[in-house]
């Protein structure tokens, strides 16, 4: 599903290369939760940014979904990252002045779906993250745990393949981050295959692998029993 | 998807709504400056007349001083007025479908009721009004026989009508004019072309004349010109005779030719003329007889000068300099909001929608600039047709009316504001779609 191959990112300053990745490769298939750890400075964000096709590379082959991203116009890409990519981020990213459904909605608008469509898929994926009842509400109105789970919605709302997060619960305090990681669980469970990139070694223990990066280059794998889904998983995410 | 991106570039507004009214500011501030100078620009080169630009011309002949050439109207222009004797014999001719010898004078003129007036009064031949698509509102002008001898006909404005008649239908009325009793043949409609082609003297916007009655009146009545009168040669004109029979120039000539093979043989008709006065003495410098349609004449007559064409040129550079400022506002302001393009970007905008995106907004900055540079204009040219009006002690004539703002105007206002500002948005514009998102994701 998703194949990296000998991926090399470069940063250039006039006096210095810096290689945020350097022949890396992973492969990731259909339904994983895969946790990123590593020191700062060590690559996890540039990989999530390259994985979401943020950015570009120098070098090797990066296969997303069957499409060799390398060949694919900023159009193609876009409608890739549109349609199969969800992001959530550290710090939210909701546009402050739109409200919880416009945010929900951002997505949605660049597919041109209709606003029944449109409409039907917020309501859904703002009931999942329990946040139904805000629609209207601005995100300055919402706390942090209410913020990343509408922009854990705005993620979704699209019915993705895959789910990127940055470091989703780095704003928030323990009750909160265990709620978010909760809900990221139960998403996965629904199908969803997510890449997060964490700091915390007990967030990175839910996921079903972990992989370790240094100097942009992983240097240890590490696989987890899978999870037994709890019951009330979804009661204890939207709580 | 044009609603959405208008509805976000109104959300942009109000999150910065003072760049956006520094920017807004600024295109109606370039447009208003440059619509005001276009608008008395227009009306001064523009061609009243033009549908008759290939029928009508100005009769010309140089019979001036050998010694010293004309010029009041430049160097490469004979007179632009003709002797009595010129133009009364060129006028015989019958090749000219109209022909025209005009001149004003300054008349007292009274009716039953208001106080006498003192007006002008074009002296002129009955062609005047159908050569010159002159509208009439009551009446006609009055017939070729009522030119020699002479009618007392007179043709009155709609505004000299209203004075004296409270804008009633006064044709077949009787009124005084300087102590000679003339009938009312004609009330014309609304009429002032800008500029007054036909008769430059005192100034090339003045209004027409208040009045009109025949030509031949002049001489009977020994009526001297309120206009220009340009003498060169020292010749004895202290009676009408003698002034009428004088190489003094003085009366503007037109003639209306239907085509090219009647304006050849016009030509013809004045060089021969030229050459049997230049055998009998007179016409001593190089010949120059000219048939000058207006679009020319306007030119040779340097109606626009070129401070005007210095000051479109300024006003342009002044809207390029608020295009400029805008410029660098929106890419200000695009910049301030790239954390969020970052994320429309992330959630899978391409690079054209986030591009047409801001293109919608920078169309509805134009747009509101359009709009304020409209009214400032309208304002603008209130304010100065107030400042020439004073300066001209009320009296209509003069660069005040050059100020009217018309349908020209506002079509130049729109088309010149759009394409400017759209055209000062589409850098802005391009740059923020090609920011790297990943850059300010982590910035937000």
């Amino acid at each position: 599903m998703l194949k990296m191959q000998d991926v090399s990112k470069v940063y250039r300053t006039d006096l210095i290369e810096t290689y945020a990745l350097r022949n890396f490769s992973l492969e990731v298939s259909a339904g994983e939760f895969v946790a990123v750890t590593g020191p700062s400075g060590s690559g996890k964000t540039t990989f999530l940014n390259v994985a979401g096709l943020l950015e570009s590379f120098e070098s090797g082959s990066y296969v997303l979904d069957g499409s060799d991203v390398r060949e694919l116009s900023d159009d193609a890409r876009s409608r890739l990252r549109n349609e199969r990519i969800g992001f959530i981020f550290q710090s939210f990213n909701l546009i402050p002045d739109l409200n919880v459904q416009d945010n929900v909605d951002v997505p949605l608008r660049y597919r041109r779906l209709s606003s029944a469509d449109r409409r039907e898929r917020i309501n859904s994926a703002l009931e999942l993250v329990g946040l139904a009842s805000r629609m209207k509400h601005m995100p300055s109105q919402l706390s942090g745990g209410q913020q990343q789970r509408v922009a854990i919605a705005r993620a979704i709302a699209g019915d993705p393949a895959f789910l990127l997060a940055d470091e989703p619960t780095g704003n928030l305090d323990s009750l909160m981050a265990r709620q978010v990681m909760d809900l990221l669980e139960q998403i996965n469970e629904l199908g969803t295959t997510i890449l997060l990139v964490t700091h915390d070694p007990e967030l990175a223990r839910r996921a079903q692998r972990n992989i370790h990066l240094v100097d942009g280059q992983i240097s240890d794998f590490r696989s987890y029993e899978p999870r037994v889904p709890s019951a009330d998983a979804a009661g204890s995410a939207l709580a | 998807m044009f609603g959405y991106y208008a509805r976000l570039a109104l959300k942009s507004f109000r999150r910065n709504l003072g760049l956006t009214t520094l920017m807004v500011l600024a295109v109606a501030l370039g447009i208003a400056v440059c619509i005001m100078t276009l608008t008395v620009y227009h009306a001064m080169s523009g061609n009243p007349i033009w549908w008759k630009n290939d029928r009508l011309y100005a009769v010309t002949m140089d019979s001036w001083d050998p010694n010293q050439q004309y010029n009041r109207t430049g160097p490469s222009a004979p007179p632009p007025q003709m002797t009595y004797r010129d133009a009364t014999y060129l006028l015989n001719s019958s090749i000219p479908e109209r022909k025209v010898k005009m001149y004003t004078v300054d008349g007292v003129i009274s009716a039953a009721g208001p106080a006498p007036q003192r007006i002008s009064t074009r002296l002129t031949t009955a062609d005047f009004f159908a050569m010159f698509d002159v509208p009439f509102l009551y009446g006609a002008g009055w017939p070729a026989a009522a030119d020699s001898p002479p009618q007392p006909s007179i043709v009155l404005t709609r505004e000299m009508n209203e004075k004296l008649f409270g804008g009633v239908n006064s044709v077949g009325r009787t009124l005084r004019w300087n102590d000679h009793e003339f009938r009312i043949v004609g009330v014309l409609n609304d009429w002032f072309p800008r500029p007054r082609f036909f008769d430059l003297n005192g100034g090339s916007f003045q209004r027409p004349d208040d009045a009109y009655i025949p030509f031949a009146w002049g001489p009977e009545l020994q009526l001297q010109s309120s206009g220009n009168t340009d003498c060169w040669k020292p010749e004895k004109v202290d009676t009408t005779e003698e002034f009428l029979g004088s190489d003094c120039i003085w009366l503007q000539v037109w003639v209306e030719l239907p085509d090219a093979a009647a304006r050849e043989r016009m030509q013809t008709f004045m060089d021969a003329y030229w050459a049997e006065q230049h055998r009998a003495g007179r016409f001593e410098r190089p010949r120059d007889n000219r048939l000058t349609n207006v679009a020319q004449w306007l030119r040779v007559q340097q109606v626009v000068d070129n401070d005007n064409r210095v000051l479109v040129g300024l006003a342009f550079a002044f809207l390029a300099v608020c295009l400029i400022n805008t410029v660098g506002l929106l890419l200000a302001k695009f910049l301030n909001a790239a954390p969020i393009t970052g994320v429309r970007r992330a959630l899978g905008a391409s690079r054209r929608q986030i591009f047409v995106q801001h293109l919608v907004e920078v169309a509805m900055v134009s747009a509101l600039g359009a709009l304020l540079g409209l009214l400032l204009a309208i304002l603008g040219l209130a304010a100065v047709h107030h400042m020439y009006s004073a300066a001209h002690l009320g009296r209509p004539g003069g660069y005040q009316e050059l100020t009217h703002f018309d349908a020209v105007g506002v079509l130049w206002a729109i088309v010149l504001a759009i394409a400017a500002t759209l055209a000062a948005g589409l850098y802005p514009a391009w740059r923020v779609g090609r920011l790297p998102p990943a850059a300010y994701l982590k910035s937000q």
